[in-house]
């Protein structure tokens, strides 16, 4: 399982790379393998804010839909649009390619919330 | 939770595990899309060794199977296969099978993992010829290798030529073990289903021999979820989903299976009622041209009124588009209706259509 160490973490299994209040998600390598087969990847094209615990789109596996949560709030400035047609990225390149949101950040102090990489390889177990 | 004889087999190729029908079971190995495809364009195998065996033995082996299933298995000649279902006295559906004739005097029923106690209490309690019923479930191991290069492998180590005609069956043997290999499967494509007994080791030396011969077409393990969306491809229905007792033939799109003109079997009298007033409900096909994953339980609306549900879902691998079964009221049912399916408080449309929704 691969759980980069540069990366911070949420509990929801996404991933967030910062740069000061500037931050990009996507979800980890252990939940593309949960999901499986990622055949759609559903969030709204002009999604403007994420909001701290509330759902901002859906993945649809194979096997099973999953809500994707914010991790916190925040303004959304840019959408990987490479998912609409290829939403098999997250499963090959779920730190790369696979990206979903770059969003700016209202309260960088959230950040300070998530897991570093040893809390989120715990939460693993 | 019960293993097949595969189960070690399953865990070293690190397949993803899962409880089904109480057994211990793969779903996927590597990614449900490619062993979907490898089963479409080259060859994959399945081991469904949890599916259940009944055999059917006795003087009126005949009588008893021709009462306790829908389809006329007096037409069937030792060697044959035929797919039937059994029914309650009201219709509804108690499983869908296999007949096998092995001779006059012995039949093979193989039905679904799930319902093999169910539908071996249904024998019993059926048992009007007094014939020999038993449940050799537990003692059969069952691999169904599919795919268009299915022949090339299983005749790879067969000494005779393999020239089995669809739902036809033969005993023979395979590295050295005794085994029923009939042309069947759940697929669509050509395909061999090999039913054998024999332990784990036995059971690991046909692996084996099968995957060596079948290196050079790049045979794949393929696991229940591929299993699954194969299935729904050609639209044959998965009991549980799409068929249960609450459903019957006619209603299932099964009544090509219903010889009601035969001699007496469980159910005739309400299906014949059924197919006299006609349905008032139906499985139907559905495919959608928008980014959807239909799934089961989702409703299916027609001018903002529920017209029905579906019963499975999926998105085709190899149409790249979402299908679905479902019941909905016969007025909607013909082929070109518009209807929409709910997906989390949304509208999307999709059409009725024949299948089976890939072109075989």
């Amino acid at each position: 399982m691969n759980v980069p160490d540069n990366l911070k973490y949420s509990k929801d299994h996404e991933w967030i790379a910062v740069d000061g209040n500037i931050v990009k998600l996507g979800i980890t390598d252990y939940a593309q393998g949960e999901l499986g087969d990622i055949v759609y990847v559903d969030i709204d094209s002009d999604l403007s804010d994420i909001i701290k615990g509330e759902p901002f789109g859906t993945i649809e596996a194979v096997k099973t839909v999953s809500d994707l949560i914010g991790p916190f709030s925040g303004k959304v400035t840019e959408l990987n649009t490479a998912l609409i047609d290829s939403p098999e990225l997250i499963n090959t390149d779920p730190y790369g390619e696979g990206w979903m949101l770059i969003v700016e950040i209202a309260d960088t102090s959230e950040i300070d919330a998530l897991l570093d990489s040893a809390a989120y390889k715990e939460l693993l177990g | 939770m019960k293993q097949t004889r595969f189960n070690k087999i399953h865990h070293t190729l690190g397949a993803k595990m899962v409880e089904f029908a109480g057994y211990e079971m793969p779903v996927q190995y590597s990614s449900i899309i490619s062993e979907h495809k490898a089963v479409r364009n080259s060859v994959g195998v399945f081991d469904v060794s949890h599916m259940g065996e009944i055999f059917i033995s006795g003087e009126k082996a005949l009588n008893f199977v021709q009462l306790i299933t829908v389809n006329d298995a007096s037409k069937l000649n030792p060697g044959k296969v035929q797919y039937s279902a059994m029914c309650y006295a009201d219709g509804g559906i108690v499983d869908d099978l296999l007949v096998y004739k092995i001779a006059d005097d012995n039949f093979m029923l193989v039905v679904n993992a799930a319902n093999i106690e169910k539908d071996f209490n249904w024998m019993v309690e059926n048992n009007e010829y007094s014939v020999e019923i038993k449940n050799r479930s537990d003692v059969y191991s069952l691999l169904a290798v599919q795919g268009p290069n299915s022949k090339n492998v299983i005749q790879n180590f067969l000494d005779d030529e393999l020239n089995l005609e669809f739902y036809n069956f033969t005993q023979t043997r395979l590295a050295n073990i005794d085994m029923i290999i009939s042309r069947t499967g759940y697929t669509g494509e050509l395909g061999y289903e090999l039913y054998f007994t024999g332990d784990e080791t036995d059971a690991e030396k046909v692996w084996n021999k099968i995957f060596e011969a079948g290196r050079e077409y790049d045979i794949k393990p393929a696991g229940l979820a591929a299993r699954d969306s194969l299935r729904l491809e050609m639209g044959f229905c998965l009991y549980g989903n799409d068929i249960d007792q609450t459903t019957n033939p006619i209603e299932a799109g099964l009544g090509w299976i219903t010889k009601l003109k035969k001699d007496k079997f469980i159910g005739q009298d309400a299906i014949k009622k059924v197919k006299e007033e006609g349905i008032k409900k139906g499985l139907a096909a559905m495919v959608s041209g928008e980014r959807i994953f239909p799934r089961k339980g989702y409703d299916i609306f027609s001018d903002g009124k529920k017209i029905g549900t579906l019963t499975s879902g999926t998105v085709s691998p190899v149409l790249e588009k979402p299908i679905a079964l479902g019941y909905i009221d016969a007025e909607y049912k013909s082929v070109g209706t518009k209807v929409n399916i709910v997906i989390r408080n949304k509208e999307v449309p999709a059409e009725i259509v024949k299948l089976p929704f890939i072109e075989k």
